[in-house]
């Protein structure tokens, strides 16, 4: 049985763990709470964007008007933009990531379609890549814990240039998905070439709408900002799912840190009361001997 | 029947307006107004002022671009950033007017284009307050970002 001095040095650093992330869980809480607004915030401006795009995609559709963001190619080079947080602590947030993108960056399947490169966005997910010596096109660490448009745009500019130069031939987008505040799911979304949204087919009178300048030029308009709008919504969506992965995670070691002062108590108080006891025994025992 | 206007940007809605006369806008083939019963229409914006009158009421607001479409009365607006008047800091402003101005003489052809966009954006704000200035300002403030 171990002795009480030391069971009480166990109980205090315990104590100092749980202390620590519950400071972390409120963080987490309050940030997430932002995080998970602006991820909506966003949301009306896709939607009218992916509308406009659906009014056009029978400008998108023709092969003479072509758009060079819209043009299918054989894929010999594929390019993950990867979205992980810089930091730890968040359960098993990044190591599904990790999983995810390794299924399709070094699985069966990366040999089938040629080459893969990769922009990381966050720490954890160019660390671990790092060491299968991929190559990066580009990485991007401490965006902030509310990264804006002009945060993001530099990263949809680098897939863009390198998607109409000809150096890869498909973007896909990895980030762990916001479903709700204890479920994350990584998803890989292609964003290069553009799909178009189907166009709303409920409507079927068909608007005829006017384009200024012309139908090809809002096209051309259109379809960078859709790229860096769908970047920018991922990145919202990550941050909010690391802030609720790392708010629950550290909830649950808050509480196992709790359970166990609890278990740890209880063996330090009966080892307490075992010590009294026998020095009670030992006193009583050196009185009788006394007596004789 | 009014318009209802909608001014959205990828961070946030700016407006939604339902008693809306006129909306003014600089499309990218020189301003346009729009006006109740417009016939379907999307297009481009060029960094610029919107004007908003409802009844005899005029509202200014800066758009850095992007686009605008009309749907049966309908106006949305889908800025790359957007300002109301009162949000229109002048001094940076000025300030970005300076610096696009000295990038521009010494730029080499890459910069050029983008120093140019820049000057033109901070010149569009300017023209903005000063529109405000002239009509002697007051409607909404809009300067303290409504959480």
């Amino acid at each position: 049985m171990a002795n009480t001095r030391e069971i009480r040095r166990r109980i205090r650093s315990v104590e100092n763990t749980a202390k620590i992330t519950n400071a972390i869980q409120l963080v987490a809480a309050s940030k997430m709470r932002r995080a998970q607004d602006r991820a909506l915030q966003a949301r009306p401006y896709a939607e009218k964007m992916q509308a406009v795009l659906g009014h056009l995609s029978g400008v998108a559709s023709d092969p003479e008007s072509a758009h060079p963001l819209l043009e299918r190619r054989d894929i010999n080079e594929t390019t993950v933009i990867l979205i992980t947080p810089d930091r730890g602590l968040c359960g098993g947030l990044i190591a599904n990531l990790e999983r995810h993108t390794g299924e399709i960056v070094l699985g069966p399947e990366a040999g089938g379609s040629g080459d893969i490169s990769m922009i990381p966005v966050g720490r954890k997910g160019g660390d671990y890549f790092q060491r299968f010596g991929i190559d990066f096109r580009a990485s991007f660490q401490e965006l902030g814990d509310y990264p804006g448009l002009a945060e993001t745009q530099p990263i949809s500019r680098i897939a863009i240039d390198d998607y109409t130069e000809g150096r890869v031939d498909r973007v896909l987008l990895v980030y762990a998905s916001f479903v709700n505040t204890v479920t994350q799911v990584p998803v890989t979304v292609p964003i290069l070439p553009v799909e178009p949204p189907a166009s709303d087919e409920d409507s079927s009178g068909e608007t005829q709408y006017i384009f200024e300048p012309s139908p090809q030029e809002v096209l051309a308009d259109l379809l960078p900002r859709y790229v860096d709008l769908l970047v920018y919504q991922a990145v919202l969506e990550a941050a909010a799912s690391e802030q609720s992965a790392r708010m629950v995670a550290m909830r649950n070691a808050t509480d196992a840190a709790n359970d166990m002062i609890s278990d740890l108590t209880l063996v330090y108080n009966k080892a307490r009361q075992e010590q009294i006891t026998s020095e009670l025994l030992d006193i009583t025992g050196g009185v009788e001997a006394l007596k004789g | 029947m009014p318009l209802t206007l909608e001014i959205i940007t990828g961070e946030r809605r700016l407006l939604r307006q339902e008693d809306v006369d006129e909306v003014i806008a600089p499309g990218s083939l020189g301003e346009l107004g729009i006006l109740p019963n417009h016939a379907p229409l999307v297009t481009s914006l060029v960094p610029g002022e919107l004007r908003v009158k409802t009844g005899s009421e005029v509202e200014e607001f800066f758009v850095s671009g992007g686009f605008l479409e009309v749907l049966s009365d309908e106006v949305t607006v889908l800025a790359d950033a957007a300002e109301h008047g009162s949000e229109i800091d002048a001094e940076r402003a000025e300030e970005a007017r300076r610096r696009a101005e000295e990038r521009l003489e010494q730029a080499s052809d890459a910069d050029r284009a983008r120093a140019q966009a820049a000057l033109s954006r901070s010149l569009q704000r300017l023209r903005v307050l000063e529109h405000r200035r002239r009509r002697g300002g007051g409607g909404r403030d809009m300067s303290r970002p409504t959480a």
